[in-house]
């Protein structure tokens, strides 16, 4: 089952490191996310799930090893480094300030002021854009059930504050999202909603890691199955290929399967 | 909610909203309407104890020279709660206000002071217009010296604005050794924001009123309108959320703190105004009344929820408290009561409000 593709992975990891202290969080770890794919990133406990992304996303930086994006290697320093490089990443917390509204919190850290003096000299914010651009986005992204775009993100839903998160990270051109555990927190209604929402960020051409914990959701959206062990990646699977007590296995180390029967780099 | 159609029976009882709720939302949303109904009754009170009953020397609670005697009173308090209010917006609180106010205030008198008066230091004889600028300079540094330190060594505000109080009160004494200047001491210019003028009849307005009014102004424009006000809201609201954004949270820390010093210094040159000398001993409970003001105002102790209109509020209640009751005859201890009795319910009324679910 082994295909090679001339397509280049839009973010790769090679032989990445990073320990604390004795702990090892990242041994050698290799990592690649093709584009327009959803990768779930699975893995028990303490098997470097959260080390890995953190390194991806410019919250951690490696001990040593090389990271690319489409190509050119790049050395985050921050969470800014990754984001200009177009890797959006939405936490488990949220990352949301409740306090604001939706409109805000969509542009936090990015806004948008008018043109001509009143926006040069007296720095004023165009608000109205921002709304405007803000509820196009929402509804492209088909979540807009929300009454106003001026309602403060405390008086939304689980589910609502989720969306507004996803949104935001899919809104501002950006190439790779990094999703942590999304539907952790959610009903079975909001997760079917969000879940929904992650495919249409990639049938729109974004790129997707999905880290959960939550099997069928996993085998549900993802495209590829990259399995965490003891710091490495222990196998890269499909959720056609496999089942889910394969992975179950895999991330235990009940199973092993040969590098020819992975799927490292997605079918076309 | 109005806009989805319920369709079983347990929806519609869902989505019913009862009145409290009502009221919660629109609190929420904008949370100076308690203060100003609080001000308003007052108003209405006072204005009726004096007018139909006769209460005390209350008949001339609702005169223009009380009202606009009132309106100047709030100066001081005025302005350095528009401080306190940016300070207390990012979850922080400013207990060195009035220490850096004095001590900004005490640069620009020994700096203007005529070398003609007794016992001035060497520094005295300075153009008066340079006097206020480096007395607002002094200002913006000392608060500049309180964000560093909250940023830079990550310490509580509450913790380095109380060693602050000290550490700026102490150097008033020893740098200007307690000594009160004068009107008379030094040019009028330092003077100014006390002049009035009298738009019409019997309603006095002074420069230092309408300079806090056009701070207020300017305040709420930059709180409301700029991405830095954007972002101070942010930070008091969830600084691990704003960082996660993107936005540099001690950077936005220091600048308030800055800022605040700036207005504070501002506030230096009008409290000269107002009471017509400068003197170190001036307002010593001036920090836990803008504190007061603030909280009356509905801004959220906990950070990133409140209006800088709530504040004004909130300062004109503490004015109005004080001369309705002094005209009432009415000891001041019983405008201490009254102050106390308001701040626990404004806060009382935020925790409820910050309550508030979809």
């Amino acid at each position: 089952m082994t295909t090679t593709t001339d397509i280049q992975p839009i973010v790769q990891g090679k032989a990445l490191n990073k320990s604390f202290g004795r702990v090892i969080g990242l041994n050698e770890c290799d990592f690649e996310l093709y584009p327009g794919e959803v990768l779930a990133v699975v893995g028990d406990n303490g098997a470097g799930k959260s080390t890995l992304i953190k390194c991806l996303s410019g919250a951690l930086v490696p001990d040593s090893g090389e990271m690319f994006i489409n190509g050119e290697q790049v050395s985050f320093k921050t969470t800014h480094d990754a984001r200009s490089k177009g890797v959006e990443t939405v936490y488990q917390t949220l990352a949301v300030a409740p306090a604001l509204d939706i409109s805000e919190n969509l542009y936090l850290g990015r806004e948008v002021r008018k043109k001509g003096i009143l926006g040069k000299l007296f720095r004023s914010l165009d608000k109205k854009h921002m709304r405007e651009t803000s509820t196009k986005s929402l509804s492209e992204l088909g979540v807009l059930t929300v009454q106003s775009i001026t309602q403060p993100v405390e008086t939304l839903s689980g589910g609502q504050r989720q969306a507004v998160a996803v949104s935001r990270a899919g809104t501002f051109g950006s190439k790779v999202v990094i999703l942590d555990e999304p539907t952790a927190a959610l009903g079975v209604n909001e997760s079917a909603r969000v879940l929904k929402l992650i495919k249409d960020l990639r049938d729109r051409g974004m790129s997707i890691i999905l880290i959960s914990h939550n099997m069928p959701q996993v085998f549900d959206v993802a495209d590829r199955i990259h399995i965490q062990r003891l710091g490495r990646r222990a196998a890269v699977v499909t959720p056609e290929a496999r089942t889910m007590n394969d992975v179950v296995a895999i991330m235990t180390g009940a199973l092993t399967i040969p590098v020819e029967d992975q799927q490292l780099a997605p079918v076309r | 909610m109005s806009q989805t159609a319920p369709t079983t029976a347990a929806e519609e009882f869902a989505s019913r909203v009862t009145p409290m709720q009502r009221v919660q939302h629109v609190l929420h949303r904008y949370p100076w309407v308690s203060p100003l109904v609080v001000l308003a009754i007052l108003i209405i009170v006072f204005a009726f104890l004096g007018l139909v009953m006769d209460v005390g020397a209350l008949d001339n609670f609702a005169k223009p020279g009380t009202i606009s005697l009132m309106l100047q009173q709030t100066v001081i308090i005025g302005t350095l709660a528009i401080a306190q209010t940016i300070v207390i917006l990012t979850a922080g609180i400013d207990l060195s206000i009035g220490a850096i106010m004095v001590f900004s205030q005490m640069v620009m008198a020994n700096l203007a002071v005529y070398t003609t008066a007794s016992n001035v230091l060497p520094i005295a004889g300075q153009n008066p217009i340079l006097a206020v600028i480096l007395g607002i300079i002094v200002g913006t540094l000392a608060g500049g010296v309180n964000g560093f330190l909250i940023v830079r060594f990550n310490l509580p505000p509450f913790i380095v604005t109380l060693g602050t109080l000290s550490i700026f009160t102490a150097l008033t004494l020893i740098l200007f050794k307690a000594r009160t200047i004068q009107g008379k001491e030094y040019p009028e210019f330092l003077g100014i924001m006390g002049k009035d003028f009298q738009p019409f009849g019997g309603f006095s307005v002074t420069v230092g009123l309408i300079v806090m009014i056009a701070l207020y102004i300017i305040f709420a424009y930059i709180l409301r309108g700029t991405a830095w006000g954007t972002h101070v809201y942010a930070v008091g609201d969830d600084p691990v959320a704003s960082e996660l954004s993107g936005i540099n949270v001690k950077r936005v820390l220091f600048s308030v703190y800055l800022v605040a010093g700036f207005i504070i210094g501002i506030a230096a040159w009008i409290t000269i105004g107002r009471l017509g000398s400068a003197s170190p001993n001036v307002a010593p409970e001036i920090n836990l009344e803008t504190i007061t003001a603030v909280v009356i105002g509905g801004t959220s102790l906990f950070g990133g929820r409140g209006r800088l209109i709530g504040t004004f509020i909130g300062t004109l209640i503490i004015i109005v408290l004080d001369f309705g009751l002094s005209l009432a005859g009415l000891d001041q201890a019983y405008r201490v009561l009254a102050i106390g009795i308001l701040v626990i319910a404004a806060v009382a009324v935020d925790q409820w409000i910050r309550k508030v679910r979809a």
